[in-house]
């Protein structure tokens, strides 16, 4: 199979593992479980081939490589739509690669940790499928417009999947966050359809676009539109309010993909599109939004503090986390580019983990409140463990993922010598104070301390439990300890896009 | 008798109709003030097919066609307004307020 | 042979960390016993390496100065993190003199803590775990002392730190414990965030991590410049060398970072003798002492490093006086004991004296010197209390009394302990303590000097009352004791040893080797010499200080010391709260942080932020509302609005604009 049929079957496969679970009957969960496991296993085992691919290939062209532009692989490009210039385009980079593999690893994960799921099974595991796949579409799209198609695809079952299988005030939660998304892809869309008209070209290809040089009285708004429209997916401060409640409502798999995955297609979009191809009107706009993720950052961490629910102390460090992810971006360095997508595998591999963790306590406890639970390392040390571990990526422990990406974040702001860069690295490399003292709450109220008696009889992970937490937990440590094989893979892809950003 | 004359009557009879229709507030007046609107049309027809064009024919047939319509039509309103009577024991349309948003 | 150990020196790193993997993910659980013995011979296996490195060291490096001028040599490198084609992090082994000094420390007090513990821990709940903890402790702070760069530094920095923190909640069950390791983590957390930021700093000024380019003078002249930060001028060498001395001054518990140390002590004793007392806390100045010639070249940092150790020294004497719990004490004391280092570092920049500027040797040799031999007497003291309370099951000296006959082993152990720490000839402790005044005297700062004289005096009084306290007076504990346990008492007999021999055997390779390469070093024959005076004045205060504790606290007699406490005036209300420190930082976390910052963060967010969202909603809401009003299903009403609609729109297309 060579490199691009391999990409539309990575695509294509969630898509067709949901149809093959239509047929099944309503009852038969295990079946219905299986073929999805099987299906996202099976695509997993795709992404790690086509991984293996992509490094070889990029070794091979490892010299005498144009670096101002980005070079794809394995790409395909079959006209769509060919009237209005529509094609399916598709190819990867680096970046594709690593957030392909990080869906994979999350999706894979998911499956596992909803293996309780009883109710409405079928329902649910199709449009988790559907949902994937329209992600695995997004990371492989280079045609705007299927970009886009794919995003909506992402963004939807997202609606039905809280509304119907969440908890507490689901339906106003995903009443809220689909309302807020929509109300982002309609600035998306907005931009995306100027750049078609004014490139002259009527072409939605990204890599022709990102060629020309837009008039810079359309970058002026293009920029904060696509940026906020994408920002909001990506938990931009003040448009951020989604994701606590969304979370925290969400069931265990939808918040493991939505933190760990969706949340990244904000992050992915603002590089690929916003600032890859309005770099001027990123320059124009860069101190301004950082002003606003820096606040972001800080306010996200400080907001976690006081909450006492652990779904919404994730969902604000998610909010500050995934700051640092546009943090990153916005330092407009090589070194910055590298490090927020550093963060995006991170924290994609940490709240996944956190969130399985929260999901497999709810299940036992019946209560995410931190000052209701205590001691459950007695009782169930391998969840705490994990839940421990998890809490030191979070919190940027050297050793684990987080702080080889928090690292390169900083270093690469401060390396961008405006004062305004350099005052907000100070604020955001002091943010992780902040971070210490709710990640520590958290565990000392829930994890440590005297025993609640109500929770003497109850047990450890069983066997399908442990298996996604530890999948979570090597690779967070092998990306801590050795994360030169990551960073190889997204070397040959920043650069190019830091040369177009900064031209 | 000029084609003035016939449209002065014919917009009578149309005002007419449409004042019943917005006013009246049972259905079966409606239904005949709908009448009156047809009819006036059906007049139009007519006149203008005998004071304008050279063959008359061709305009006399559309009132044949709407009559025939509407005939059909006001036996299928009529049915349907006695069942709904029967349903509701009332005519009166104020009380139909099934499309209220 | 030499060069085996050498180039396998990572394998002195390997077996602690093989430890922890092996009992943490599997043996510990199934057999403890086994997950105990383990540990213990891979911590021996690692301590034959430590002992094979410095012997390779010696060879290779000391034997021969003229290939090494700078005694540094450098093994195992390789590419950790690469940050961009111009900055890549390296792992790998720096071996100079300190680091090859700590090794030995580590893995010597790590091996017997190890055996110790086996004794200490029997029939806890977490045994496993515990030596699977204690094995990455070892790892973590070998790692941390050989790091070649700052980044691999700051990288096992927060290692230690973490392995502290899971440490001191050891007990996870018991509230105090786990307040206080979240204090310790979060306060040197704290401190490291600034840490970081200076590494941050003096890596995009430099363009580089190592410690051998950091260190050289071009580093000093190209850092000393002014930095513009909307028109105040800070100096960028300064200000660099301030925020990575952060870093120390949590870690090593620096006034008035310094809170977090007495109640680490929650942990297990092993765990405060090893890493609250001989390891891990000195690692501040260990830092310190490590980017030493950079910091030398900022007056600003030395001085302020000098005023925080003194400070510090003096502060924690004068608190351990009245503290009632052993190891809290002994916390205080390690405080104090951190300050002298920290300001023999610090006042080792001569002053005054125009002809002998630059910076004094001797007062970097001897904060080394000191922490060698503070190491050894220190943890035998921790080791020491750990015994006494695990015989009599209370931290509390007031409830102790004559443990003499009980104990004797720990007895005379302890004695030499405490002689040693109050700078008694010829234990280890007086002549790293005699090295540091005459340092700080020699470099003309002589309230520093003065500072710690007296507070080698109050030394003396506090260990003493401690000692007298505990195994003097009357028995309140008949002949049930049980005996000292044998794996306890081997290690505090065999630490025994170092303690009184160490300072005197070891003076000659502290003052021949450990002299670091300093640029900017005076004349050592400006300075003046050795005053026969000083240890003898030091001594004499030593002795008045042990007098004085006999003659309160050793008669068994302890109405003086009520006559004295009776009247209990403000200054001694202050001293027994710790001058209210952590009511300050409590006031502070609280107070300002969780009420005044986060819990209106908490509002805003959900009233304005998200009241501003749900407006939006509500704002569409009402429009619905609204068009749904004229949507009242009377037909006639469309049919209505439908024909008058229709005439405006022909009456507005025919209207004349």
């Amino acid at each position: 199979m060579d490199g691009s049929t391999l990409l539309t079957s990575i695509w294509l496969l969630p898509f067709l593992t949901g149809m093959l679970i239509v047929p099944v009957g309503r009852a038969n969960h295990q079946l219905i479980k299986k073929i999805s496991l099987t299906g996202s296993g099976f695509n997993l085992v795709l992404i790690i081939w086509l991984t293996l691919l992509f490094a070889a290939r990029v070794s091979l062209a490892e010299t005498g490589v144009d670096t101002r532009y980005t070079v794809l692989y394995f790409t395909l490009n079959v006209p769509w739509f060919s009237m209005l210039n529509i094609a399916y385009n598709i190819g990867v980079d680096g970046i594709s690669v690593l957030m392909l593999l990080l869906t994979g690893i999350v999706i894979f994960c998911g499956v596992l940790a909803s293996w309780e799921l009883k109710e409405q099974a079928k329902e649910f595991f199709i449009l988790l499928n559907v949902l994937v796949g329209g992600v695995y579409g997004v990371f492989v799209s280079f045609d705007l417009f299927t970009l886009f198609l794919f995003y909506e695809v992402a963004v939807l079952p997202m609606y039905l999947l809280i509304g119907i299988w969440g908890t507490g005030d689901k339906e106003y939660s995903a009443m809220k966050l689909t309302l807020m998304l929509v109300a982002g892809s309609a600035l998306i869309f907005a931009g995306i359809l100027a750049m078609y008209y004014e490139s002259g070209i009527a072409s939605f290809d990204i890599l022709k676009l990102s060629r020309i040089r837009f008039p810079e009285s359309l970058q002026v708004w293009g920029f904060p539109a696509l940026f906020i429209g994408f920002g909001l997916l990506g938990g931009l401060f003040p448009f951020h309010t989604w994701s606590p409640d969304g979370h925290a409502s969400a069931p265990t798999a939808v918040s493991m993909l939505h933190a760990g995955v969706l949340m990244k297609l904000g992050g992915y979009g603002c590089l690929r599109v916003a600032m890859y191809l309005m770099p001027e009107g990123a320059q124009m706009w860069v101190e301004f939004f950082l002003v606003l993720v820096t606040i972001n950052i800080v306010y996200g961490a400080f907001g976690a503090i006081r909450q006492t629910d652990l779904k919404y102390i994730t969902a604000y460090s998610s909010v500050s986390h995934c700051g640092l992810v546009l943090f990153g971006l916005l330092a407009m360095t090589y070194v910055g580019l590298k490090g927020a997508v550093l963060q995006m595998v991170s924290h994609g591999l940490m709240t996944a983990l956190f969130f399985a963790l929260i999901g497999m306590i709810y299940s036992r406890t019946r209560t995410r409140q931190i000052h209701e639970m205590g001691g459950l390392m007695k009782v169930m040390p391998f969840l705490s463990v994990a839940f421990v571990i998890a809490g030191l990526t979070g919190l940027g422990l050297p050793g684990l993922s987080g702080f080889v990406a928090e690292a390169t974040i900083f270093i690469g702001s401060f390396a961008n010598a405006n004062p305004i860069n350099r005052i907000c690295t100070v604020l955001a490399v002091l943010s992780i104070v902040i971070s210490a003292v709710y990640i520590i709450r958290s565990a000392n109220f829930a994890i440590n301390g005297p025993l609640n008696e109500k929770f003497n009889a109850l047990s450890d992970a069983t066997l399908v439990e442990k298996l996604p937490i530890a999948i979570l937990v090597f690779l967070i440590c092998g990306m801590g300890i050795l994360p030169g094989w990551i960073i190889n893979l997204v070397n040959s892809a920043i650069e190019p896009i830091v040369n177009n950003v900064t031209r | 008798m000029t084609l003035q004359n016939c449209l002065i009557l014919t917009l009578f009879l149309f005002a007419i109709g449409v004042y019943g229709v917005l006013t009246r507030r049972h259905l079966i007046g409606i239904l005949l003030s709908i009448e009156i609107i047809l009819n006036a049309a059906n007049i139009n027809f007519i006149a203008f097919a005998r004071f304008t064009t050279a063959d008359p024919t061709a305009g006399a047939i559309f009132p044949v066609f709407v009559m025939a319509v509407s005939a059909c039509e006001m036996a299928v309103a009529l049915a349907i307004i006695i069942s709904m009577y029967r349903h509701r024991k009332n005519l009166d349309v104020r009380e139909l307020e099934a499309l209220h948003g | 042979m030499a060069d085996l150990f050498l180039s396998y020196s990572y394998l002195v790193l390997l077996w602690p960390f093989l430890a922890f993997l092996i009992i943490g993910l599997w043996l510990g659980r199934y057999n403890r016993r086994a997950a105990g013995l383990l540990s213990v011979l891979f911590s021996g296996l690692s301590m034959v390496c430590g002992i094979g490195i410095t012997y390779g060291y010696y060879r290779r490096v000391l034997a021969r100065p003229h290939l090494f001028p700078d005694k540094t040599l450098l093994v195992n490198q390789f590419d950790w993190l690469n940050i961009s084609p111009d900055l890549t992090v390296r792992m790998g082994i720096y071996l100079d003199p300190i680091s090859v000094m700590m090794i030995v420390v580590i893995t010597v007090i790590g091996f017997l803590v190890q055996i110790y513990s086996l004794g200490y821990m029997e029939g806890d709940e977490g045994f496993g775990r515990f030596f699977a903890l204690l094995s990455f402790f070892a790892f973590s702070m070998l790692g941390l002392v050989v790091a070649t760069n700052i980044f691999q530094m700051y990288v096992f920095w927060e290692l230690v730190g973490v392995s502290s923190y899971v440490l001191i909640s050891f007990w996870y069950h018991k509230p105090a414990a786990v307040t206080a390791g979240k204090k310790a983590f979060i306060i040197t957390r704290f401190a490291d965030a600034f840490f970081l930021l200076g590494i941050i700093m003096v890596g995009y000024f430099i363009g580089n991590f190592d410690f051998q380019d950091l260190n050289a003078p071009e580093t000093a002249a190209i850092l000393n410049k002014m930095f513009m930060v909307k028109g105040i001028g800070v100096n960028l060498l300064a200000l660099s060398c301030l925020l990575i001395f952060a870093g120390g001054w949590g870690k090593s518990a620096m006034f008035p970072l310094h809170i977090w140390l007495p109640d680490a002590m929650e942990g297990p004793t092993p765990v405060s003798a090893i890493i609250h007392s001989a390891t891990m806390v000195v690692a501040g100045v260990f830092l310190t002492a490590r980017m030493f010639p950079l910091f030398a070249a900022s007056a600003l940092t030395l001085t302020i490093v000098q005023l925080v150790g003194a400070f510090t020294t003096l502060f924690a004497a004068v608190i351990a006086l009245t503290q009632h719990d052993i190891k809290r004490i002994l916390a205080y004391s390690t405080l104090s004991q951190l300050g002298y280092m920290m300001f023999s570092l610090g006042a080792s920049q001569v002053v005054d004296n125009p002809t002998t500027a630059g910076i004094n040797p001797l007062g970097y040799s001897a904060s080394m010197f000191h922490i060698f031999t503070h190491a050894f007497y220190k943890c035998l003291l921790f080791l020491g209390a750990g015994a006494i309370i695990h015989t009599i099951h209370t931290n509390d000296i007031g409830r102790m009394g004559g443990l003499r006959k009980a104990m004797p082993k720990t007895y005379w152990s302890m004695l030499a302990a405490c002689l040693a720490i109050s700078g008694i000839f010829p234990f280890a402790g007086f002549w790293s303590k005699d090295e540091i005044l005459l340092g700080a005297w020699q470099s003309g700062h002589y309230l520093t000097f003065g500072v710690g004289l007296l507070s080698s005096g109050i030394t003396a009084l506090y260990m003493f009352r401690l000692f007298f306290m505990v195994f003097h007076g009357q028995t309140t504990f008949g002949r049930q004791l049980k005996t000292e346990d044998p794996l306890m008492s081997f290690s505090i007999v065999i630490l025994a040893i170092p303690t009184v021999v160490a300072g005197y055997f070891s003076k000659e390779i502290f003052s021949a080797y450990f002299s670091s390469p300093m640029v900017w070093a005076a004349d050592k024959q400006l300075l003046p010499g050795h005053p026969l005076w000083l240890p003898v004045c030091a001594n004499l205060l030593a002795v008045t200080g042990i007098i004085i504790a006999w003659y309160l606290y050793g008669r068994g007699d302890l109405s003086h010391v009520r006559l004295l406490t009776r009247r209990r005036g403000i200054g001694y209300q202050l001293v027994v709260n710790k001058l209210y420190i952590d009511e300050l930082y409590l006031f502070v976390t609280h107070k300002i942080i969780f009420s005044y910052i986060a819990a209106p963060i908490k509002w805003f967010d959900r009233h304005i932020v998200d009241g501003a969202v749900n407006m939006v909603g509500r704002f569409l809401h009402i429009c619905g509302t609204g068009i749904r009003l004229a949507q009242n299903g009377q037909l006639t009403v469309y049919l209505g609005a439908t024909a008058i609609g229709i005439i405006l729109l022909y009456v507005l297309g025919r209207l004349p604009i």
